[in-house]
């Protein structure tokens, strides 16, 4: 096999500690990133010189010499973190964020940083401001990412670049941020695994903020196995993140191969389009419009594969899914405008200069932002404007409460939830970029375990008609992990859709 | 739904053309449509959730900790300075004192 075809788990047995083994990894990977990358677009910020030259300079640990990619929106001590953004342009953090302190801790280093949707405000990347029509320098060739296994379409978002260079072979790993399904839906569209942990699992210091209570860092990977060897790394504690949680962190690996014969996997009626099983009467089926056939397919033959494992499949409602969509847009917006009002051209990136600093609030703000964040900021500031934050502001966080106790219903029944990760398999450059609802929609089926606060894990399923890429989501209870992990696992091992790559 | 697109731009201090507060109301209008479909549901009786899990406060001793980011590194990446990079440079705002 390739070196640069390496996941975390043969890396680790590659290197070793061997100074030239950790090398000739590293320049595999330069090498593929050097070919690949020009059609893929995954990284914005890449360059060998800032590469360690021996282990020596790393800590030894469980990812000792492992490089890793990670979404423009974790600080990076002296390295360029720009949130895809015009106004992050030339803002340098000086300090590292936790998951950085703990990758480096753990012997890993800084591969690239991976291109995104601008402050992470899209579902297809191609809110970036390196997506030639956005860029303040009108750089109008430039293209934000393309997905690996046909470039004429997204790679998903808003971490389409981490999810695509982990597919396209240009990473071991990577890690991104999921707020809304900014995880799983790229890591679905790109055929490669990718987790949003439970809410506080994982600390946010030095991410920066988009929706403070739904936003959580994760990790995409080749294979489960990987996943599992990464959140390790990255899980646990912090006190610099007042909403880190105190629960102690599993043993991941020591649970991943037990199988799936004492699980019960829930199925949500809300989820599919069709008849779930056959001896359910019709009328009873809320029909998802919005699911492709295709999905829909894979979906059922992933709970086939369950059932022959030894899996116990049991029907479940989540009935306020399809509200799920218009309370994130609330929420979501509403903390997105509070935390991007601390870009005003004072502290970070880009100042447009002006004669007074009011003017140069707003000149700053109108050229640094495009169109997505201005409409984010401008919904989230009337959402919770005086005389309408009861009517949208407070009724969605009700709202968020009964989708909340849906899953608390619905566990009591099952251990995980499957579903598709994304309503579609990935869709064309520029087909939803001016409909931003039909943007919005994609991200029906991820949105949930934000709001909710619960882990879900998206894993390879199998392919469309014309070859793109297909996941599913398992969603399980709160700081379940390990019970993801052991779920996709059992499937992974049993099917191979994990082991196909795009054709570069 | 109605609401004044220039007064929401006031209030999140960002400048909008013309074109552009035609355009991002019309967006604006569709979305805020989309989402009043949660009125459909009674919540009279429900608890916000402003956050997932049960958490509390956490202070700390306001003291210099060995593992904080200099002053010195922070100046540093400002988008101006002044000249001996000790203070935020901004435009003028008190008018009147020259």
């Amino acid at each position: 096999m390739e070196l640069f075809k390496y996941g975390i788990k043969q890396a680790r047995e590659f290197i070793q500690a061997n100074n030239e083994h950790f090398l000739a990894l590293q320049r595999a990977l330069v090498e593929r990133a050097g070919t690949v990358d020009k059609k893929v677009n995954a990284y914005v910020s890449f360059s060998s010189s800032k590469l360690p030259t021996s282990l020596n300079q790393l800590s030894g640990g469980p990812l000792h010499g492992v490089p890793v990619s990670l979404k423009d929106n974790m600080c990076t001590d002296g390295w360029e973190t720009t949130c895809a953004s015009n106004i992050l342009q030339g803002f340098i953090p000086p300090y590292d964020a936790t998951v950085i302190s703990k990758l480096k801790d753990a012997g890993a280093y800084i591969f690239a940083k991976c291109d995104m949707d601008e402050f992470a405000f899209g579902s297809s990347c191609e809110t970036s401001c390196y997506n030639g029509r956005n860029n303040r320098k009108k750089k109008a060739n430039a293209s934000a990412t393309r997905n690996p296994w046909n470039v004429d379409y997204i790679p998903g978002g808003s971490s389409g670049g981490s999810a695509a260079c982990v597919a396209a072979d240009e990473a071991v790993c990577s890690l991104g941020s999921d707020t809304g399904g900014s995880i799983r839906q790229p890591a679905a569209l790109c055929g490669v695994v990718g987790l949003k942990p439970t809410y506080g699992r994982v600390s946010r210091y030095g991410l920066v903020a988009f929706g403070s209570s739904l936003d959580q860092i994760g990790p995409f990977t080749k294979t489960v196995y990987d996943n599992a060897l990464l959140l390790q790394v990255i899980a646990g504690h912090d006190p610099k993140d007042s909403t880190s949680a105190h629960e102690p962190v599993d043993d991941y690996l020591a649970t991943i191969n037990k199988g799936v014969k004492d699980l019960r996997i829930g199925i949500p009626k809300e989820y599919f389009r069709f008849k779930i099983r056959e001896d359910m009467p019709e009328k009873e089926l809320m029909g998802n419009e919005g699911l492709d056939y295709d999905v829909e397919l894979r979906i059922r033959e992933a709970i086939k594969v369950y059932q022959n494992l030894g899996a116990k499949i049991v029907d479940i409602s989540l009935p306020h899914t399809k509200y799920a969509v218009a309370v994130y847009y609330i929420i979501g917006t509403a903390e997105a405008s509070s935390n991007l009002a601390r870009f005003d051209g004072v502290q970070y990136g880009l100042r447009v200069y002006a004669d007074n600093l009011r003017e140069m609030y707003f000149k700053t703000r109108d050229e640094g932002f495009g169109d997505e964040a201005k409409r984010r900021i401008l919904l989230g500031t009337f959402v919770l404007s005086s005389g309408y934050y009861d009517a949208y502001y407070k009724k969605a966080q009700k709202v968020r409460t009964l989708i909340k106790q849906d899953f608390d219903n619905a566990f009591q029944q099952c251990d995980v939830i499957l579903t598709p990760t994304s309503p579609t398999p990935a869709f064309k450059i520029g087909e939803k970029l001016d409909d931003p609802i039909s943007m919005y929609l994609s991200d029906i089926f991820t949105i949930s375990a934000n709001l909710a606060g619960i882990p879900a894990l998206s894993v390879p399923c199998g392919f469309s008609k014309n070859g793109l890429p297909i996941g599913m989501q398992l969603m399980g209870k709160y700081f379940s992990e390990a019970t993801l992990f052991q779920a996709a696992h059992t499937f992974e091992s049993a099917t191979d859709h994990h082991t196909k790559r795009p054709a570069l | 739904m109605k609401f004044d697109i220039e007064a929401l731009a006031q209030l999140a201090r960002i400048e909008l053309g013309h074109k552009e507060k035609e355009r991002l109301s019309g967006d604006l209008v569709n979305i805020l449509k989309y989402v009043e479909q949660i009125d459909e549901l009674k919540t009279d009786a429900i608890e916000p959730t402003s956050h997932v899990l049960a958490i509390e406060n956490v202070f700390r001793e306001d003291e210099i900790r060995e593992d904080s980011v200099s002053a010195r590194k922070v100046l540093d990446v400002l988008p101006d300075s002044s000249k001996d990079g000790s203070f935020f440079r901004v435009p003028k705002v008190i008018e009147g004192i020259e």
